[in-house]
């Protein structure tokens, strides 16, 4: 069996995974970084409109105190506060060192980079490169990458690229973490797409930056990778998964044509100027603005039509609420009969934009409409709908370590939990990775060092079961993992989704565990040698402990709130607030238990950043007469 | 609610590419298309419904990662983004593997060429004397570096580049057009501070390219990789060749 020993493993080669990797090859220790396909191909890639961080270069009154807060409201008050606060305050440093590694941002009039506007940010602050920011982060990374190992070859007088301190597996899929005796992570079990031979990783600590969930989902942005790997292993690894019931549908995916529904139709398009119609014409948004955010909203198309040009004296267009607001009321007007010929909505920015500030602004949404849907969204309005996009809860972290409750574990980016509350600002996720993808990167460095040499280490019983495990599909004669993989994504799709009740959360339980039931004896046809039905059949094997944690914290917490909306609970609840559901492995590894876990107390300097009034949206009576004692 | 149109469905005839290195045969298969599909839901539908094991890259099914590079009917195309209605309903669909990499199975190559192209290519050197925030840029001088940025790294430029297609023999010593544009756009970063010139036509082949653009033809991305970065690197490379003082002159200007 191929074997590796290294100091950090980083699970994951999106962004937080590539900045954890920088991080700790710049603190000096051999670092391995696992790509589930090529590199440069994480799903980061995918992130369109950009990168929030309070730089203050086109609206100077920005500052990480307003960023710090809308967060917080955009989370609805359930974010990890201190994850908030050093998002906001460390975000606009991870930018400017993207462009040290060569980033191109797009730029402002006197050079700065530019800014642009985005659902929940009160100033514009979000950097980016046209709509592809994503793309543009993940090559910055790649490429800094490279240019780490070529100055380690430099280092060593060799020409090229050495690789032999920070080193990239790709198309490697890990399916275990493995412990020691004591419980501390001493390695990670995996196997190599292309051949299906199978590799161990021996490394005393673990960064889990593996990203979403979204493809247990029918309709979703997200590609093939997002299925909660990270989540599983560190649940099977005995961490805990936080907020899981919160599931971010971004309002604007492409409906139409059906092989392509569900893609992403980036915030950008509001935040330049496009605007939500019904079939009735009506910009129906302005009937949704809830009572938390009615004083930070337009009331009239005129006002909102001014901000674009004069946002110092009118308020922002209802478009531009949290990503959560605008995919309920996209809902409820389809629900209602107002919806486009494919069942979503109309979303137009041909009517403020002209052609070539569209082409300039947003070339690749034009150029994904006109390629896959014949819509020339220069002349036309697009038809979009609710997307499953991002899932909010993941990883249970210490905020400033990125580190897990299992000695050794760290996680960061998408598959941690806590930063975005109940619902994501869009623009948080690309900051998010870079903060906290450094942190965990760091997290793991200090925790390396304080072993002082002494690794974990891991027995030959231990690698015979992860193999059997691995590849035990391969000679099952159940059924194959496509159509399991369907049924589960059907279930999600219709009983866990957008609107949830109870019923349905319990009919979805029952469902996922008649499926955990059938996966016991999933199969795959033909070899190990790149062989995806046999990746499906392991991927599933992570998807349904996922799948029901959403379920079960989903049916426990009865209010709505962010990106979870009960139909028999449709108020958001105080004393909720004060409770985050926390998911783990049952005893015996067949199920999860949901526990309730006091929501931590914000920090007196942070809570006087907010009114009163507005705080008593949120908070109980009792906590705001506490807090005015204490400030 | 208008009502949505009806869907159309019908069978296509698919022949796929199956084998590894030790060789393979193209595979004939009958499979459903529906309405507004796209080659890779084809192949998408293949696996799920007659081939559990057929081998084929994808990521994000909307044009931007670059993955599922293949060739349909001999031509190279990302699949999520050929769509089946440009094909007639009787036309047989031949997909078959990229054919400058080596196969690994089925649709799958090995573009490790690519990785270790990319690792030779001397990375973006910051200016000395500034600091992280301190950058400044103007929009029209970032323009240039940014449209080659918006490769997806889909590699179809480097697979149809007759100069590796057909001459195995001069991948040593030829970067292909993706990285000859990455030193290009490396050569344009207004803040870059190595010189690359010199190496782009040494060390990268830049001499054997002749412009035959085939590579833009099937950029996804549209990026005019002839014209707008190979073309300009061959001239100011000839310019530096026969006359250093051109060369010294095109820095001092750009620097100020």
């Amino acid at each position: 069996m191929e074997k590796h020993s290294y100091d950090v493993l980083i699970i994951g080669a999106g962004g937080a995974g590539l900045r954890a990797a920088i991080a700790a090859h710049e603190n000096g220790l051999r670092v391995a970084i696992i790509c589930k396909s090529l590199f440069g191909k994480a799903h980061t890639v995918m992130a369109e409109g950009g990168c929030a961080a309070a730089m203050g270069n086109v609206n100077s009154n920005d500052n990480w105190q307003v960023h710090f807060r809308d967060t917080m409201r955009g989370g609805k008050f359930l974010n990890n506060w201190r994850m908030a606060e050093l998002h906001a305050k460390e975000a606009p440093e991870r930018v400017w060192e993207l462009e040290t590694y060569g980033a191109l941002f797009d730029r402002t009039k006197d050079g700065k980079i530019s800014q642009r506007n985005f659902g929940g940010h009160e100033y514009p602050r979000l950097a980016h490169v046209g709509d592809r920011t994503g793309l543009e982060m993940i090559r910055t990374m790649q490429q800094k990458i490279v240019s780490l190992q070529q100055d380690d070859a430099r280092a060593k007088g060799a020409p090229g690229a050495d690789d032999g301190r920070l080193k990239v597996f790709a198309e490697v899929t890990i399916t275990e973490l493995i412990k020691d005796a004591s419980g501390a992570i001493a390695g990670a079990f995996g196997y190599y797409r292309e051949t299906g031979d199978i590799v161990l990783f021996k490394a005393p600590a673990v960064v889990v930056a593996t990203g979403g969930i979204g493809k247990i989902a029918k309709v979703t942005s997200n590609s093939w990778e997002c299925t909660g790997d990270g989540m599983a292993l560190a649940l099977r690894a005995g961490a805990r998964l936080l907020n899981m019931e919160f599931v971010q549908f971004h309002p604007t995916g492409m409906v139409w044509p059906p092989s392509v529904k569900g893609v992403l139709v980036t915030e950008s398009v509001r935040g330049d100027g496009g605007v939500l119609r019904n079939s009735d014409n009506k910009r129906f948004m302005f009937n949704y603005v809830p009572d938390v955010f009615r004083r930070q909203y337009a009331e009239t198309e005129e006002e909102a039509d001014r901000w674009y040009t004069d946002p110092e004296h009118n308020r922002r267009p209802p478009e531009l609420l949290p990503r959560d607001e605008v995919a309920r009321a996209i809902n409820a007007e389809v629900k209602a009969g107002r919806g486009s010929p494919h069942g979503g909505i109309f979303l137009d920015v041909s009517t403020r934009l002209s052609r070539e500030e569209i082409l300039r602004r947003l070339p690749s949404m034009h150029h994904q409409f006109k390629e896959l849907a014949d819509v020339d969204i220069a002349a036309e309005p697009m038809e979009i709908g609710p997307t499953c996009h991002y899932v909010m809860g993941g990883i249970e972290v210490q905020p400033d370590t990125a580190a897990t409750n299992v000695p050794g574990l760290f996680a960061s980016g998408e598959v941690a939990g806590g930063m975005h509350g109940s619902n994501r600002l869009g623009g948080n996720s690309l900051s998010d990775l870079l903060v906290f993808g450094k942190r965990s990167g760091e997290g793991a460095v200090a925790y390396v060092k304080s072993l002082r040499g002494k690794y974990p280490s891991i027995t030959e019983k231990q690698l015979t079961d992860c193999e059997r495990v691995a590849v035990a599909p391969l000679a099952h004669d159940g059924e194959s993992a496509y159509d399991l993989h369907d049924e589960l994504q059907q279930c999600i799709n219709d009983l866990v989704g957008l609107i949830r009740t109870a019923s349905e959360l319990q009919d979805a339980l029952n469902r996922i565990e008649k499926l955990k039931d059938r996966a016991k004896r999933v199969s795959a046809v033909g070899g190990r040698a790149f062989n995806p039905g046999w990746h499906l059949a392991l991927d599933l094997r992570n998807m349904l402990p996922v799948a029901e944690c959403m379920a079960r914290a989903a049916l426990l917490r009865e209010e709505s709130r962010g990106g979870h909306t009960r139909d028999d609970f449709p108020e958001m609840s105080a004393e909720w607030r004060q409770v985050n559901l926390v998911c783990a492995q049952n005893a015996t590894g067949d199920s999860i238990d949901v526990i309730k876990q006091p929501t931590p107390a914000m920090r007196g300097d942070l809570l006087a950043l907010f009114d009163t009034d507005e705080l008593k949206k949120y908070y109980t009576a009792e906590e705001i007469v506490s807090s005015e004692v204490t400030a | 609610m208008t009502q949505a149109p009806e869907k159309t469905s019908y069978d296509a005839h698919f022949r796929v590419w199956r084998g590894d290195a030790t060789g393979g045969e193209l595979v004939d298969f009958t499979v459903e298309v529906n309405e507004g599909e796209v080659v890779l839901d084809i192949i998408h539908r293949l696996q799920a419904t007659q081939a559990g094991d057929l081998a084929v890259r994808w990521n994000c099914k909307a044009g931007k990662c670059g993955s599922c590079s293949a060739e349909v009917n001999g031509r190279p195309r990302l699949m999520c983004m050929t769509r089946m209605s440009t094909f007639a309903q009787d036309e047989v669909i031949t997909v078959t593997p990229l054919r400058t990499f080596p196969v690994m199975k089925d649709l799958v190559t090995d573009v490790s060429y690519n990785y270790k192209k990319a690792q030779d290519v001397p990375a973006f050197a910051p200016p000395e004397g500034i600091k992280p925030g301190e950058y400044r840029m103007a929009q029209v001088d970032v323009e240039r570096s940014q449209e080659f940025r918006k490769c997806i790294e889909c590699f179809l430029c480097q697979d149809v580049c007759h100069v590796i297609r057909d001459h195995d023999d001069n991948k040593e010593s030829y970067a292909g057009p993706r990285f000859l544009m990455r030193i290009a756009e490396l050569d344009m970063h207004p803040l870059d501070a190595l010189d690359r010139q010199h190496a782009a036509q040494d060390e990268y082949g830049l001499g054997l390219c002749n412009i035959t653009k085939c590579c833009t033809e099937v950029c996804p991305e549209h990026i005019k990789i002839t014209d707008n970065a190979l073309i300009p690197l061959k001239e100011r490379v000839a310019d530096r060749k026969y006359d250093p003082l051109v060369w010294l002159g095109s820095k001092l200007r750009r620097r100020s």
